[in-house]
Order: C-alpha cells, then structure tokens, then sequence
C-alpha cells in the first residue's frame, strides 16, 4: 500500500472522527449546547487530532526506520570485507537498492513474474542487461551477493510496508476509540485543541530557525575541511585569488571581499537616495490619484528578474560608462566595472528601499505633521525635521536590508563587473564579488575533496558572517533609535 | 486691583484681531459650516462650545487654514487677521500659521528632545540670531507654559517621554515660542487628568496677557471658568456668540439655554 494511499485514509478516519466527536458530544447533552465546556466542533476536532497526531507519528517513525532496518538486514549478504569499508558498504547497498527496484519494475510491465524472480540466479542469466531493459542502468555487473540482497531487501520491504499500513490504522482506531471515550461535557475540549494550535505554530516557527542551524551547521562542517587543506590565515589575508584545479592555488580572500564591498557600496550610494527621495515624494507630495500610477510603476523595478538585469549591465550600462566616462577620463577600457555592476544593483534596490520607506513614512502619525504644519512649518520642514527623523529608525532598517541584497547580488555582478578577482580603486576596473566565486567554483566538474572546491563553502559562511553581522547592526541602530523616539 | 483689571479688559475689548463674515465650510457634499459670524478680540479667551460635530473644530482650523490640509474641504467667506483676508491668494498659509498657533487635542511632541521642541518654531522662521538668544527663549517659553521646573534638568530627554499632561504643556510651550498672535487649542485638555487640567487653564488664563487665545471645549465648566466670550456651535450655525458670564447666566437662544442646562447635545 503507498503511503500516499495511506495518509488519505488517516485523513478520510479523522474527517469521520470529527463528525462522530461533534455528534457524540451533542448527543452526549441531548442537544443542549450550553452544558458543554466548549463548543461541538471543538470536540469534533479534538478526536480528530487524536487520530491524525499518532498515526501520523507513526507513519513517520517508521518511513524513517525501516531503511536502516533494511540496510543493516542486507549488510549481511555481503562478505565481511565489504562490510568493514563504510564507503564500499553503501555504494554496495546502493548497488542493490537499485536492483531491487528493477526487480519492482519487470513485476509492474509484466515480463517478469515472482516465481521467475525469485529463481534468478547471476550464474544462469544476464542480469545487468535485463535491468537495462527497464531502465534501471548499472555500472558493473551484477553480483551473487547483490541480487540475494536485492530480492531480500524486495520481501522485506514489501512486508514492512505492510506492517507499516496495519500498524497506522491500528494506531488511527485506538485514537478514534480513545477520542470518543474522551467526549463529556466536563472535557475540556477547546483548551486541548487550542494547545494543539499552538503547538502547530511554534512547530512552523522553529523550522525557519532550524533551516538556518542547518544551513550554517552544513556550511561549516564544509568549511572546516576547507582549513584542513587550507591555512585560515592566508585565505582570510591573502592579497590574490588565483585558484588553479590542478593544485597549487592562491586563494586569498581580500580581493573579493573588496570587490563585494567596492560594488555594494556604489550600489547603496546609487539606491539610497533615489530610493528615499523616490519614498518622500510618494509619500508627502504626490496626490493619491498619482500615487495610485507611480507606485506600481516603480515596484514593476522589482519583479524584473535579476538577469535581465544583467544584460541591461553588459549591453547598456556597461558600455556607456566605458565610452562615455571610463575612457575620455583614461580610467580604463573595461566595459565590465565596478560602477556598472553598482549601478545597475543600485536601480534594482531602488523599488526596494522606496516601497519600505514610503511605507514607514505613512506610517508616522499625522498629528506629528499638523503639528508642524500649525507652528507655520513648511512640507519641507516638516519632512526634513519631523517626519524623517521620526521614520528613521525604520529607513535604516530598510536600507540595511538592501545591502544585504547588494552583498548577496550575484547574476547582475557576473554580467556586470567580469570575473576577474582584483584589488583596485579604480571604480571602472573589473572586479568580482564573493557570491560570484562561489558560483565559479562550484559549477563544472567538481571534485569535493580539493581546496578549490571546498573554498566555496568557506566563502559561503563569511559571507553569512558578513550579512548577519549587518543584520545585528541593523537591529541595534533600530533599538537605539526607539529607545530615543518612543 | 479689580477695577484696573475691569478696565483693561474694557479698553482691549474694542480691538478685534480675527473677523470672521459668512464662513461657509463644506466637506465633499456635506455643509460643515453655515454663515459664521465672530469676532476675536485682543487679549481675550474666546470658547468654542457645542456638542460633537458641530463645527466649533472645524471653524478653528479656519482661522489658521488648517483646513487646507484636508483635500475635499471648501471655505467661502471672509476671514480677516488684523484687516487682512487670510484667504486672500496672495497670502503664504506658511507665514499666517506662524503668526496663528495651534494647540491639539492629542499632545503631539515631535520624536526629539524637549530642547528641540521648543527650538523648532523660532529656528524655522528665523527668530533668533544666536544660540544664547535661542537658550533663552526655550527658557521663558518652558517658563511660560509651568514646565521649566520639572524638566530645566533633562532638556535633552526626548519630548516623548513625558507623561501627558507635561506633554501638552510641551506642546503649548511649542506654540508660543513661535511668538504667535493668535493662539489656537483644539481641546487642549480633553486627553489630560483633572490636575493637569487645572495647570494648563491657569497657563490659558496667563496667556491672556500676550496673545488672544481661541479654546474648543467640551466643558462648559472650562469655557466658563477660563473665557471672557463663548460661542455656541449648533448643526454647523453659530447660535449665539456673547460675553461668557451673559451665555451661561442668561442665554437668549432656547437652544443654548437647553444646551448649558444638560437637555441637548
């Protein structure tokens, strides 16, 4: 039975516990709601949960345990030798899983029945090539010891699954029977249900925090091998980045980090104040009507997705700052710049920062405005002394948030600044960023036990550092400033 | 001592500084304001009274075009400050609001220190020349508005964070060190407890003295107890308009008399 088949039969058991624990505890008053502790549905959905919450734990329980279970039982098909290696034991087992799933495969078109499965024998047939008829494709022929796992991994899956669909439902009708035992008038039912709730709600919390543990915990562990192979010290202050997969790399961090900094700090130079002049306007000047046009228009900015972005940076932007700026100021013949790539982030943000701040500026109250305005203040006064050191705290917020997304910026960059890793303060040089490296060492043929590879990862987690560390700050100012204003 | 004060009153009594003639307000379709008539007089506190939606708030932000801030309010008629119509084109609604203050109903101190809500009206228009003048201005205007004391020693807190009667009372030392000629409070009291209240009448009263102040209040107690004229706002028509102690003793229209005895509004 699939397990898809299964949750929709907990699913069909606790819509069917909902109504018999709404009836029941209805019946239970005779119809009379209000010597109920809680409402009908309330104990409807509490006996539903107590057939959806175990079986579910179940389910799970077991979907994670019988694959170990099932390792260890083929383990022993294989001789001892194999089992001693814990590499060679799973591309082993590996080996076998994929076989019994052609095995599965030949039963399902039919060329193939139990019986003649279970008399498959690697010295009488070919079996590697009756797997290839299915589709199942293998590196090496098929051995004694691989088959027997195999087919012993089928049976033993198969009844497992079994048990698995008996013991959920088993575990469903206990909770149903359990639930409607449950049902009185004194239970109350609404406090459980709400607890429940709430359980819910923290459970979809800590996922977030646990994606991010994992995150950094997978990075990490990454990056730590990275050092093995790698002084710390010459990555982290390490003037060139020259990694070279045949070995013998430099790979110095500091030129990208200045070329993530240089090109991040154009862009906030170039999204900061459009942005905010963007928001003020908006905001203070505009009439609604207008308003109502511009501001779609603006954030139409943001759903470009970033690598037409890019190409407006390699066939636009790029050139015109060579042709027009780089070269009659002799700074370089570069169309791929660092001010290119910055500028063109910085138009990307600039939606970004004005629909934040326009938003927290509307957010000030309107008293603090007619009280301006009353002492004979002009909009410009009043926007300039009032509303915006009111919305301050905000806008710093906002405008950490766009560098965070200028430092994580990496098609714009790839396009728009090269890949070309120095350390220059020539603003129309080409640089690279952080982001864009990691990329760059990731994609292609990849080997993960060399430094060239693993350096992505160690840039990955400074990168993270970097961007939380802006995060923090960004709290901190927000703190201070509430502190001060509320 | 009484009888200077009887003829001061009586000489200033003679010298209007806001004329108002036929002042119609409309909101989008709905007439707010109906052929408003009144005079405010120089060193006089003048009280708005009425019940709730009368348009005794509305014609106070008339008479510093306040109203202008609202986009569907209309005004006709003619307001005169000092025998110059503040609805004249040529007239910058910027300047007349320097020169006619407001008072809120909520106490709105802007987010910064109390220093600087009491610096924000003479730095913009310019009013001193140094920081020692300006010192001194923050000094008097505090003092002016009974808050000196209780905050001379933590001028840089935030305006903010003063309870609410000390709040308003910010906000009124606010609207005076704009040197203002007339002084406008829009139920400057209503969010205030009874004692704070009391402060910031007695504050009214010493006012007086200096500005002609314009008060909208729901108490008739409060415009009994701090105005020398009171006007009766009804549906938007200006019912009666006269010396405090006549409206309240011995009120000619029905519709006041019901009003001060509790039987409408």
């Amino acid at each position: 039975m699939s397990v898809l088949l299964l949750l929709a039969i907990i699913l069909a058991l606790s819509g069917l516990a909902f109504i018999l624990g709404r009836a029941r505890s209805i019946s239970k008053v005779s119809g009379n709601i209000r010597d109920l502790h809680s409402l009908p549905g309330y104990y409807g959905w509490h006996t539903a949960l107590t057939v959806l919450f175990p079986s579910i734990v179940v389910l799970v329980l077991w979907l994670v345990i019988q694959p170990m279970v099932l390792s260890n039982g083929a383990a022993k098909f294989f001789p001892e030798a194999t089992r001693a290696d814990s590499v060679a034991l799973t591309l082993a087992l590996d080996d076998a899983r994929r076989v019994s799933r052609g095995l599965d495969a030949m039963i399902a078109n039919g060329s193939k029945s139990e019986a003649e499965i279970a008399a498959l024998d690697t010295a009488t047939t070919d079996v590697r090539a009756l797997l290839a008829e299915v589709n199942v494709a293998l590196g090496s022929d098929v051995s004694a010891e691989s088959l027997d796992a195999a087919k012993y991994m089928r049976a033993a899956s198969h009844s497992g699954g079994f048990w698995m669909a008996l013991a959920v439902m088993a575990v469903a009708g206990v909770g149903l029977i359990f639930g409607l035992s449950q049902v009185h008038p004194e239970f109350r039912a609404r406090n459980r249900v709400e607890k429940a709730v709430l359980g819910l709600l923290i459970l979809a919390s800590s996922i977030a925090i646990l994606t991010t543990v994992g995150i950094v915990w997978s990075m990490l562990s990454e990056s730590i091998s990275f050092f093995k192979m790698y002084p710390a010290g010459e990555f982290f202050f390490g003037l060139t980045w020259s990694p070279n997969f045949s070995g013998g790399s430099t790979l110095g961090f500091l030129p990208l980090l200045w070329g993530t900094l240089y090109i991040t700090f154009v862009a906030i130079i170039v999204a900061v104040p459009l942005g905010l002049f963007t928001a003020i306007y908006l905001a203070e000047y505009a009439s609604p009507k207008l308003r109502s046009w511009i501001k779609p228009l603006i954030e139409i900015i943001a759903g470009i997705p970033t690598v037409v972005f890019g190409l407006f940076a390699l066939v636009t932007v790029g050139p015109i700052l060579r042709d027009y700026f780089a070269q009659p100021l002799g700074l370089g013949t570069s169309g791929s710049s660092v001010m290119t790539a910055g500028i063109v982030i910085g138009i990307l943000n600039i939606p970004f920062i004005s629909s934040l701040a326009d938003d927290i500026i509307n957010s000030v109250p309107q008293s603090l405005r007619d009280g301006s305005f009353g002492l004979g203040a002009t909009r410009s006064e009043t926007v300039r002394q009032v509303i915006l050191p009111a919305a301050l705290p905000g806008i710093v917020g906002a405008v950490l948030l766009a560098t965070s997304r200028a430092i994580g910026e990496t098609m714009i960059v790839t396009m728009g600044a090269g890949a070309a890793a120095k350390l220059s303060l020539n603003p129309f040089e080409a640089m690279t960023t952080m982001t864009v490296k990691i990329v760059g060492q990731l994609t292609g043929d990849t080997d993960f036990a060399s430094p060239e590879t693993l350096v992505a990862f160690a840039l990955g987690i400074t990168l993270f550092v970097l961007t939380l560390g802006l995060n923090i700050l960004a709290l901190y100012i927000v703190r201070k400033y509430r502190e001060q204003y509320e | 001592m009484k009888d200077q004060q009887i003829e001061e009153r009586a000489v200033t009594a003679h010298t209007p500084r806001i004329t108002a003639r036929k002042v119609n307000v409309h909101y989008g379709t709905s007439h707010a304001l109906k052929d408003v008539d009144v005079d405010i007089l120089a060193n006089t506190v003048t009280a708005f009274i009425g019940p709730s939606g009368c348009g005794k708030s509305t014609f106070l932000r008339c008479l510093n075009r306040m109203n202008d801030t609202v986009a569907s309010a209309k005004v006709t008629g003619e307001i005169l400050l000092d025998g110059e119509n503040i609805y004249d084109p040529r007239v910058d609604p910027v300047r007349l609001r320097a020169k006619v203050g407001m008072v809120f109903q909520k106490p709105n101190p802007f987010p910064k220190s109390i220093y600087d809500n009491v610096a924000y009206g003479p730095k913009i228009h310019g009013l001193t020349r140094n920081k020692a003048e300006l010192d001194e201005v923050v000094e008097s205007c505090l003092r002016k508005a009974a808050l000196w004391n209780e905050v001379k020693d933590r001028l840089d807190a935030p305006g903010t964070g003063l309870s609410g009667g000390q709040q308003q009372r910010l906000c009124i030392a606010r609207a005076v060190a704009t040197a203002p000629e007339v002084l406008l409070m829009d139920e400057p009291c209503s969010a205030l407890d009874p004692i704070a209240t009391a402060q910031v009448e007695e504050l009214i009263d010493e006012l007086r003295s200096q500005f002609s102040v314009v008060i909208v209040t729901h108490s008739m107690q409060q415009a009994a107890r701090v105005s020398q004229k009171t006007a009766f706002f009804h549906l938007g028509n200006l019912v009666e308009f006269g010396k405090t102690e006549d409206l309240f003793t011995n009120p000619k229209d029905p519709r006041t008399e019901s009003y001060i005895t509790g039987r409408i509004g």
